[in-house]
């Protein structure tokens, strides 16, 4: 029988989306026999348990820790004593902010296999295998982790479904260690709004990216925006730029596009970020000089062109 | 006072290429060569510093790779950085980002500055790993996704702001020495003059080699990784139909799509 340990993660007393999904991958790994543990780390971990009573959790182990919030020195000493404890031969983190500041660190220290961006995980003979993408996603690559007892994957969000149904699992408290942090967590900051504009609630949304080029052509999407009756959204480097307000940058870092039905990029490349942001969207049109552009991967309808031309005859039409 | 930025030389896939006939990577010839896009940002963070400072602050460009690598340093170079360093040894090749930070790590020791520096992740295999196992490995305090930055140098902490999921940020303060991976958008990086371009490539790129560094084969390359590359394949093409015709019956046809969607007849 081996584990795999799950490390749950939250903020601001909420559970993080990532963690159900996480769940979700375990299920898919798992092999007969094996068992799953969820540990989630807070000050009161007590109050996730019956969110993470999950079909197919075998045990909650709730580590009480000194700081409410994430702090990467905690986590890392938790999650190092929880390895020792219950020698996982799996232990799955989310691919999130919080995870990069200490899985690789863990990782370091620790003398286990790593993977991260991990989105498939197979047993091939017996073998691990973590697939990841390569080269700004344009090839998938296979990595394994030879004479490896215990892997630490960091899993890729949106891409494992949450387990359906709900199981009372055993739950144990484990104490972390007293650890010392070199860090000091302050506050949260939400980020001011640019304008009034609510991406989340958009339902047709014309995005923006890299592809146009420079500041000037902004009013001209907007105009077709506004032609077409479209909420104008833009990825990280226009609202990096300033040419456009962070409120309307859609992606990882910026704002889901929850609401939306249809949803056509142009100029865009489809980085992973931005795609977190979209690629759940039933309608999605690409525009794109580059035939090989990631984003024509999770559109429904792609145009290989020049952006400026399509914008300008489509602007004909309204 | 000193600040060392970890970069790295990222290479992008040109529109045609074949896989190796290995299986385990894209033949080198069809790959395009840049300095990675965060670590344009994260020099330009330690550059304003140093300017900010009136006591003499070193910022120090440091990457792991060959020979090619140094057209980035001097990038680096020509941006405000006033040193670079590059190690390499052909055991390197192979190496992980754990590997990768393991030499990171011993360049700091010898070093010895004040803070380190590194992208979040970097364009071409997304790690986002490197700087941070490089602070596990110094045992210095670390900060991941860090978007804003106050930090003097020689002062015993810095304030910053991790960015996090859905556009909220998250404010810490850490000890320094620390290691820091910076994002996107922290700063506005600089162009480089003619000038500094040419003053960059006289500049001389110190190199040095794995025994400088007292570190061993078994440090390095797959040996001192924690993964293995099995396989590279592209993937399915995915689902998108393509809209094909001149760009008017193109045009057209995203109009019906939208008017279809707006319940109007096209």
């Amino acid at each position: 029988m081996s584990t795999i340990l799950v490390i749950a993660e939250q903020r601001r007393q909420e559970l993080r989306p990532i963690s159900l999904e996480l769940l979700g991958a375990a299920q898919s790994i798992r092999q007969p026999g094996d068992e799953v543990v969820v540990a989630v780390l807070a000050k009161s971990p007590d109050r996730f348990v019956p969110a993470l009573s999950l079909a197919g959790v075998d045990e909650i182990v709730t580590v009480g820790t000194e700081a409410e919030e994430f702090d990467p020195e905690i986590f890392e000493s938790a999650v190092t004593a929880l390895m020792a404890a219950r020698r996982p031969t799996i232990v799955l983190v989310g691919h999130s902010v919080d995870s990069f500041g200490y899985a690789a660190a863990l990782a370091a220290r620790q003398n286990c296999g790593f993977g991260s961006d991990v989105f498939r995980v197979d047993r091939i003979d017996g073998e691990m295998v973590a697939t990841r993408g390569g080269y700004g996603q344009k090839v998938c690559v296979e990595v394994d982790f030879p004479g490896r007892d215990t892997v630490l994957l960091a899993i890729r969000a949106n891409v494992f479904k949450p387990p359906d149904g709900s199981t009372n699992p055993k739950v144990s408290a484990f104490a972390a260690p007293a650890t010392v942090s070199r860090s000091t967590a302050k506050e949260f900051i939400e980020l001011a709004a640019g304008d009034d504009v609510d991406m989340t609630a958009a339902e047709f949304i014309l995005t923006v990216g890299r592809g146009i080029g420079e500041e000037a052509k902004i009013p001209e999407f907007r105009a077709l925006a506004d032609a077409i009756g479209a909420t104008l959204g833009c990825s990280r480097p226009i609202a990096d730029a300033g040419w456009l307000p962070k409120s309307r940058q859609v992606g990882q870092s910026g704002k889901t596009a929850s609401a939306c039905k249809l949803y056509i990029a142009m100029g865009v490349s489809g980085a992973i970020q931005h795609l977190a942001g979209m690629k759940h969207v039933s309608t999605i049109v690409a525009v794109n000089s580059d035939a090989e552009a990631s984003i024509f991967g999770v559109a429904k309808y792609g145009i290989v062109g020049d952006v400026f031309e399509i914008a300008e005859e489509l602007r004909r039409h309204f | 006072m000193k600040i060392m930025v970890a970069v790295k030389q990222v290479a992008a896939l040109d529109e045609d290429f074949k896989i190796r006939a290995d299986g385990r990577d894209v033949v080198d010839e069809y790959l395009i060569r840049d300095l990675n896009e965060w670590d344009d940002f994260s020099l330009e963070e330690a550059v304003k510093i140093k300017e900010a400072t009136g006591d003499p602050v070193e910022v120090i460009a440091v990457t792991v790779g060959p020979e090619d690598a140094d057209d980035s340093l001097r990038k680096c170079l020509a941006k405000g950085a006033d040193r670079a360093l590059r190690v390499w040894d052909d055991l390197i090749e192979g190496s992980d980002p754990i590997a990768i930070a393991r030499i990171l790590a011993a360049v700091a020791r010898r070093e010895a500055p004040d803070m380190l520096f590194a992208g979040v992740q970097s364009s071409d295999h997304s790690f986002a790993a490197t700087g941070i196992a490089t602070a596990a490995f110094l045992d210095w305090p670390h900060a991941a996704v860090v978007s804003l930055l106050n930090y003097v140098p020689g002062a015993k902490t810095a304030t910053l702001r991790r960015e996090l999921e859905g556009g909220l940020l998250h404010e810490v303060e850490v000890c320094c020495p620390a290691v820091l991976t910076i994002q996107l958008g922290i700063n506005t990086p600089r162009y480089a003059s003619l000038r500094s371009i040419k003053q960059a490539a006289a500049k001389a790129i110190e190199s040095l080699s794995l025994s400088d560094l007292k570190l061993s084969a078994a440090d390095v390359g797959e040996a001192g990784s924690r993964s293995r590359v099995r396989r590279m394949y592209v993937p399915d093409k995915g689902r998108a139909e393509l809209i094909e015709g001149d760009v008017g019956v193109q045009a057209k046809r995203l109009a019906e799509i939208i008017k279809e969607y707006k319940g109007q007849a096209a």
